[in-house]
């Protein structure tokens, strides 16, 4: 019972998002909207990351460092190196868990607000480190990145060359998507396996975890490298989307909202982000209308949401599966 | 019989303080040996260097012939040297069950890539891991109450949890930290039989207490601190006539010594 209706709820987000949605803005005609949840797409897959630091008990509001540190690595090796894009997506993870694994060594000693400080400090590192050396091209950013090429294995096209493609929006909709759900399967499996326990008892007491022999400084590591690995992946699809990157496109802002995202869903919630994602950038979008009222609605709003549902939106269990689960 | 685990000339200085100064005993293989001492004796400053969880100033902890002091406590763990904790650390918002389950990760013979994929072994081991925390849950009388959530346990169950953890993780040798402390007369009787039965198991237990009479009941032998440094050491019966150890605790109730 538990298992179909997990499984029907997966099939029907599956049709909603590869069928429905595309289906909707064609009828509609509304092509702005891919562009939109292109960006919710992305944001949640970053905000996945920033969800597993604090998964492992971490207050993190630095990944907007690694978004612009992936988008950069994907935006210099495109335009400088040749490098094709899709091999770029995996290498601006990479290097951003590998820069994570650098800078997490000494600052994952800290705790609670400690923590938070110090990676809020690392978004505007990263963006005056941007502005500083030369590869980056300082404030002028890198510009007119072309658009992702063809990807082919063994002379099999898999994914087309974009510029040749029709609707470029659509199949920018479609890759992070795609991407997303590899994401959030990938985070699914790792809370339900061994290593979602492991973290979870990182969460609740250290002392007592370093007691019954789990190595806490490694698994610490590895959390905050995969945390970063994500931000890194966001950071490089949405640079290909823009065709341009500037020290400013991801700030401080950016870092917070991807901690509003991990709260607004849940923490102890996989899904959570994606929801917060969700609510967060359409709630804002919506708010447009009040004009110069819109940010203390929002704001309004969102402390009301942290007293009423603490535990996120998911908390309220609005679907039955959520039921079923406790 | 050769010593389990050795204290060499451990001392330890916080600034000026000296907290602990030339301590040296031995723990021999199934016993249970006490560490007592009045308040601010540094039993647990001694406690904390033996599981790593604090630096040596200088002298050694010795496992089977081999240092295990100043290293990380998950490496002292890993060892066998495995302490519990008084009673608000444990994980809170799981059950009994699931802190019982998770503490045997320390048997696992699964990295975290193979968790994560979650490989043949890992099932086998999660299989097997079940069991044995529902048999130590059996053991320790907390299977009626698995399913709970820890935070919400009596401090006497929360007490029996955490030796549960403790022996989740198949020590050599057991730390426990104050197992008795702000328990009444029948829990403690309770708990005390609760540790001679890890004891049974094979574990060997080092205790660090106030509980006299507990004490005095339990252990094959006692150590006692005073002011940082060992002024006795020997069965029951040597303490409670050792002069020194009197002289220490003047002021305290007479029969708080069992006298």
């Amino acid at each position: 019972m538990l298992l179909t209706s997990r499984f029907l709820a997966v099939v029907i987000f599956f049709i909603g998002v590869f069928v429905l949605v595309p289906w909707l803005i064609e009828v509609s005609g509304r092509w702005d909207f891919y562009y939109t949840l292109t960006s919710v797409a992305l944001l949640s897959i970053a905000s996945a990351g920033v969800w597993l630091t604090f998964y492992i008990g971490r207050i993190n509001i630095g990944q907007g460092a690694y978004a612009l540190a992936g988008g950069y690595l994907s935006a210099v090796l495109v335009t400088q190196y040749e490098v094709s894009f899709w091999l770029t997506i995996p290498l601006a993870g990479l290097f951003c868990a590998v820069l994570s694994v650098l800078i997490g060594l000494p600052i994952l000693r800290l705790k609670g607000v400690y923590f938070a400080m110090i990676t809020l400090v690392l978004t505007e590192v990263a963006k005056l480190t941007a502005l500083a050396l030369p590869i980056t091209n300082g404030a002028k950013g890198i510009v007119s990145i072309p658009l992702p090429g063809e990807l082919s294995v063994f002379g099999m096209t898999i994914i087309p060359d974009f510029s040749t493609l029709e609707n470029v929006k659509l199949a920018f909709y479609y890759l992070a998507v795609t991407l997303m759900v590899i994401c959030f399967a990938g985070m699914y499996r790792l809370v339900n396996s061994r290593m979602g326990h492991l973290c979870r008892s990182l969460q609740q007491n250290e002392e007592l975890a370093s007691s019954i022999g789990v190595n806490i400084t490694t698994l610490r590591i590895t959390a905050y490298a995969i945390s970063s690995f994500l931000g890194g992946v966001g950071g490089s699809i949405f640079v290909a989307i823009s065709q341009s990157i500037y020290p400013t496109s991801f700030q401080v802002a950016d870092s917070i909202n991807f901690m509003l995202n991990v709260f607004v869903g849940g923490l102890g919630y996989v899904f959570g982000p994606m929801l917060g994602t969700v609510v967060i950038y359409f709630g804002w979008d919506l708010l447009f209308q009040t004009g110069k009222f819109q940010l203390l609605i929002y704001s309004s709003i969102l402390i009301l949401l942290m007293l009423t549902v603490p535990n996120g939106l998911l908390s309220l269990r609005l679907f039955k599966w959520n039921k079923e689960k406790k | 019989m050769s010593a389990l685990l050795e204290v060499k000339s451990v001392t330890k200085k916080f600034g000026g303080l000296t907290a602990n100064k030339d301590i040296s005993f031995a723990v021999q293989e199934k016993e249970i040996l006490s560490v007592i001492g009045p308040n601010g004796a540094g039993k647990s400053t001694l406690f904390k260097m033996i599981s790593s969880f604090l630096r040596t100033t200088s002298g050694e902890v010795l496992f089977k012939g081999e240092r295990i002091s100043n290293l990380a406590p998950h490496i002292v763990a890993r060892r066998g040297v495995v302490r519990t904790f008084q009673e608000t650390t444990i994980f809170k918002s799981m059950t009994v069950r699931e802190n019982v389950v998770i503490a045997h990760h320390l048997r696992s013979k699964t990295n975290l890539l193979g968790f994560y994929m979650g490989s043949r072994r890992a099932h086998i081991d999660e299989t097997e891991f079940r069991r044995s925390a529902d048999e130590i849950l059996e053991f320790l009388n907390l299977s009626e109450i698995s399913g709970e959530l820890a935070s919400t346990l009596p401090q006497g169950h929360l007490r029996a949890l955490g030796i549960a953890i403790g022996l989740a993780t198949d020590p050599k040798i057991l730390l426990l930290d104050e197992p008795f402390a702000g328990m009444n007369h029948d829990e403690t009787m309770r708990t005390v039989e609760l540790v001679s039965g890890v004891r049974d198991r094979g574990v060997t237990v080092l205790l660090v207490e106030h509980d006299m009479p507990a004490v005095m009941k339990i252990s094959d032998r006692i150590v006692v601190l005073n002011f940082g440094e060992k002024i006795a050491e020997g069965t029951p019966q040597q303490i409670q006539q050792n002069e020194q150890v009197i002289e220490a605790y003047l002021g305290s109730e007479d029969d708080s010594i069992g006298l």
